[in-house]
């Protein structure tokens, strides 16, 4: 158990490294100098060889990636170029609203899909199985920004119900800010239900064609109390892989709904900083979202311990 | 590294002080009988950084300028050139001496002080080594500025610089504090009629009424305003719907201005803007080294079509690289007229019956494709076959176009006011050099005599509209969409701004 929990931390270590090699050198060889798109059309090359300097772009490639490097691990992400001001800070200021809307999206699909999957699962080629597949495909299928814009249409600008966008704040109360989630939360679940739907559908019928349902069943157990006692709870693993994938689609997914919503999330920083070229906050923000994901794929690896006692006694 | 970093007393205050103001917005659009006193202004592009002397992207000083920051003089919504800092000045009649009489009494928003040694410091940090001025070239021809006393600065100049009155009006000529400066990309400190509050990156900055404004002949009537950025189309029309935002200045897609017609609480302003919308061409190279063959591509385009095609038929038509909005404007689209016949004789005058085929770099914001492929159209008809190249701006266009010159023709909006010595400039993405045209632009800066150079304005416009180094299209139209009780914003847009000390809300 400890052996493999140091081999984990170690490959974690081992694999931000590459990572964080690699988009240096993305980041590197993609066209733009971030000093020629600040000072615009009209700048004289002196001015542009100062901000270069004051940026310290003049420093060799090595150097730079090591000073990086060496700030990254004290805990210095160094400064964006276009705003002037910490990284972390920014990291941090955009984490307070991609994260409750990613949680609160992953809270939704579960309560969306898992119900529905065990529902479609218990009634196989029912209507309601039929409408649960049709209903799924559909969510799938509609792509999140489209379904936001939708309900701004119809929550916002219809019924006035909820803001039509941007961010109040969490120092504004934790009311309007869960308000001004909550639309964007329902764009970027739906998808993520249907996918969540379907796997449940199917990993719950496997287990119910199981021998040891079948045998419970043979016992005289009633249908019902098979699926939630023994069909449901062996079906979860697979689901929670699911999830754990779906935790980075969802980070992903939100530079979309960010923009649609006008969120100030990572999602919307990593894409300004991209335009703008700001390499420093692209570096960051990318080596972040891939520290999330392996540790959320760790997690996931934990969690499967939890659920399932047999792979306890493993390695 | 840089001295931006924000102490955690700092940081304290300042969530505070934005935890204060946003309970403030919520009982003040409470109080229906008080009268209105904030706005919320909406702006599709977030600035980078907060000083307009340091970077060079426009929506800084929309945010900014006239705001937090003023300038020796100020350019007003005529385009006129009008004392701000500088009450008066006197130019000498060699053009070589400009000395200006500062406003006194006149500080900071952290108290300091303005006199003639702090403009010589804003100037200096401009013009000196290390600046990051994205105007530097505005002070290039400032040689020795002298401070006889605090309300009187002296510019010698090593020749004569005829747009220097008009370029010190600019965001990027603003005076800057000797204490404040440093910081103030982050906390910006002028001494405009409102003060910095607080920004919360990638939403919102936030500013409200300077108690201690100096100019006393401006009635400020509002108290805090907040700059909000969103950048989809969709969402700005839906908050300025809702009353999220109380107004767009500049609204982002042209083919939504319909919806907002049948509400009776939102009005509709279409003025004029100074973007440019040029194709330009790389005239160092084949077949456009040829006029006849940019003559022909001229008068095989129809710029109404262009603009039906690309912006919803909001825009005005171009012949030059000028606008309505700048002095001295001369109609010139009839120079070279829609006409096919004609262009077809051209291009076979030139050598090239059959047509050619050549490659156009468009830049992703929404009128250069959407131009590009009306084009597309439309040269088709001469025969020539034009390839549309998507490149991202402002990155790789910066790198292919701009610096590189790598490149046969692209399409983009110039911004800059006045800014048609861009075709004098060696080296510049046109490759375009006619001695007859550098040398108005040269005569423009000698003299400083506004008749003169009015005169040479139109010699210049005439030059670029029988040349055409680059085919001119039309100019940007302002798409303004505001709260009917909204009074004093800018109609038109003679330099990139959002002007806040005339704006107020009718009762």
């Amino acid at each position: 158990m400890t052996g493999l929990l140091l081999r984990r931390i170690a490959s974690l270590v081992l694999t931000l490294l590459a990572v964080s090699a690699l988009i240096f050198l993305v980041m590197d060889v993609l066209p733009g100098d971030p000093a020629a798109i600040m000072l615009g059309t009209s700048a004289t090359p002196e001015t542009l060889e100062a901000l270069r300097r004051e940026l310290g772009l003049d420093q060799p490639l090595v150097l730079r990636y090591l000073s990086w490097l060496a700030g990254v691990a004290t805990g210095d992400l160094g400064m964006s170029y276009t705003y002037g001001v910490p990284v972390a800070g920014l990291i941090a200021e955009r984490l307070v609203v991609t994260l409750p809307l990613a949680f609160l999206a992953i809270l939704l699909s579960v309560a969306i899909a898992i119900p529905l999957g065990v529902a479609s699962a218990a009634r196989r080629n029912s209507v309601v199985d039929t409408a649960v597949g049709f209903l799924s495909q559909m969510f799938i299928a509609v792509p999140g920004f489209w379904v936001g814009l939708l309900l701004v249409l119809v929550f916002s600008v219809s019924f006035g119900w909820v803001p039509s966008g941007g961010f109040p704040g969490w120092q504004a109360g934790v009311l309007p800010a869960l308000g001004a989630l909550v639309l964007p939360a329902i764009a970027l679940a739906l998808p993520q239900a249907g996918v969540l739907t379907r796997v449940t559908r199917s990993a719950v019928i496997e287990v119910m064609n199981e021998d040891f349902v079948r045998t419970a069943r043979a016992k005289g157990l009633p249908r019902r109390k098979a699926l939630w006692r023994h069909a449901v709870p062996n079906a979860l693993v697979p689901v929670v892989t699911i999830l754990g994938l779906q935790f980075t689609f969802l980070i992903a997914g939100a530079v979309l709904v960010e923009n649609v919503f006008n969120l100030p999330g990572l999602g919307r920083l990593a894409l300004q900083a991209l335009s703008q070229r700001d390499i420093i906050v692209m570096q960051d923000v990318v080596l972040f979202f891939a520290a999330l994901v392996i540790v959320m794929n760790f997690l996931v690896d934990l969690s499967y311990l939890a659920l399932d006692p047999r792979l306890r006694g493993r390695t | 590294m840089m001295p931006f970093d924000m102490s955690p007393a700092r940081r304290i205050r300042a969530i505070l002080a934005s935890a204060a103001l946003s309970t403030a917005l919520l009982f003040s659009s409470h109080g229906a009988f008080a009268a209105r006193t904030s706005l919320v202004l909406g702006m599709t592009i977030e600035p980078q950084g907060l000083d307009p002397t340091a970077a060079a992207p426009v929506a800084i000083g929309q945010v900014t300028w006239q705001n937090v920051f003023e300038g020796l003089v100020a350019i007003d919504r005529e385009g006129k050139i009008v004392p701000q800092l500088a009450k008066s000045w006197e130019i000498s009649p060699d053009g070589l001496t400009y000395t200006f009489t500062l406003q006194e009494g006149v500080t900071f928003h952290d108290g300091e002080a303005f006199d003639s040694s702090v403009a010589k410091f804003s100037l200096d940090r401009a013009r000196g080594p290390d600046s990051t001025n994205g105007q530097k070239r505005f002070f290039a021809a400032i040689d020795t500025i002298e401070t006889p006393d605090k309300a009187t600065l002296v510019l010698k100049l090593k020749k004569p610089q005829g747009s220097l009155l008009y370029w010190l009006g600019w965001p990027a000529s603003v005076m800057v504090g000797t204490k404040s400066a440093a910081d103030d990309k982050t906390k910006p400190v002028g001494t405009g009629p409102f003060t910095f509050v607080s920004w919360t990156k990638g939403d919102r900055v936030e500013l409200a009424a300077n108690p201690n404004y100096w100019n006393k002949a401006v009635k400020v009537r509002l108290e805090t305003v907040t700059f909000r950025f969103i950048a989809d189309a969709q969402a700005q029309a839906a908050a300025v719907t809702t009353g999220g935002v109380d107004a767009f200045p500049e609204f982002a897609a042209p083919e939504l201005m319909d919806n907002f017609k049948d509400n009776a609480d939102l009005v509709t302003v279409i003025g004029n803007t100074e973007l440019k919308v040029v194709a330009g061409m790389n005239n160092a190279r084949k077949p456009f080294n040829d006029k006849r063959v940019r003559q022909a591509l001229m008068m095989a385009i129809d710029r109404q079509t262009v603009i039906d095609g690309a912006w919803s038929g909001l825009g005005t038509a171009i012949g030059s690289h000028y606008t309505p909005n700048d002095r001295a404007y001369v109609d010139l689209t009839a120079k070279l007229p829609y006409d096919v016949e004609k262009a077809k004789a051209l291009l076979a005058e030139a050598g090239y019956p059959d047509g050619f085929a050549f490659t156009i770099k468009t830049p992703q914001m929404a009128y250069a494709p959407r131009s590009a492929e009306v084009m597309q159209a439309m040269l088709a008809e001469i025969g020539v076959t034009m390839t549309i190249e998507p490149t991202e701006f402002p990155a790789k266009w910066v790198q292919d176009v701009l610096k590189g010159a790598d490149y046969d023709m692209t399409i983009v909006a110039h911004a800059e006011p006045m800014d048609i010595d861009i075709y004098a400039r060696d080296p510049y993405y046109f490759n375009y050099k006619n001695p007859a045209f550098s040398e108005i632009i040269n005569k423009i800066e000698a003299t400083a005599d506004p008749a003169a150079q009015d005169a040479l304005y139109q010699d210049a416009q005439t030059i670029l509209a029988e040349d055409v180094p680059a085919l001119f299209l039309f100019v940007m139209p302002k798409l303004g969409v505001w709260n009917a009780k909204l009074k004093g914003l800018w109609e038109n847009e003679p330099i990139p701004s959002n002007v806040l000390s005339e704006v107020y809300w009718e009762e």
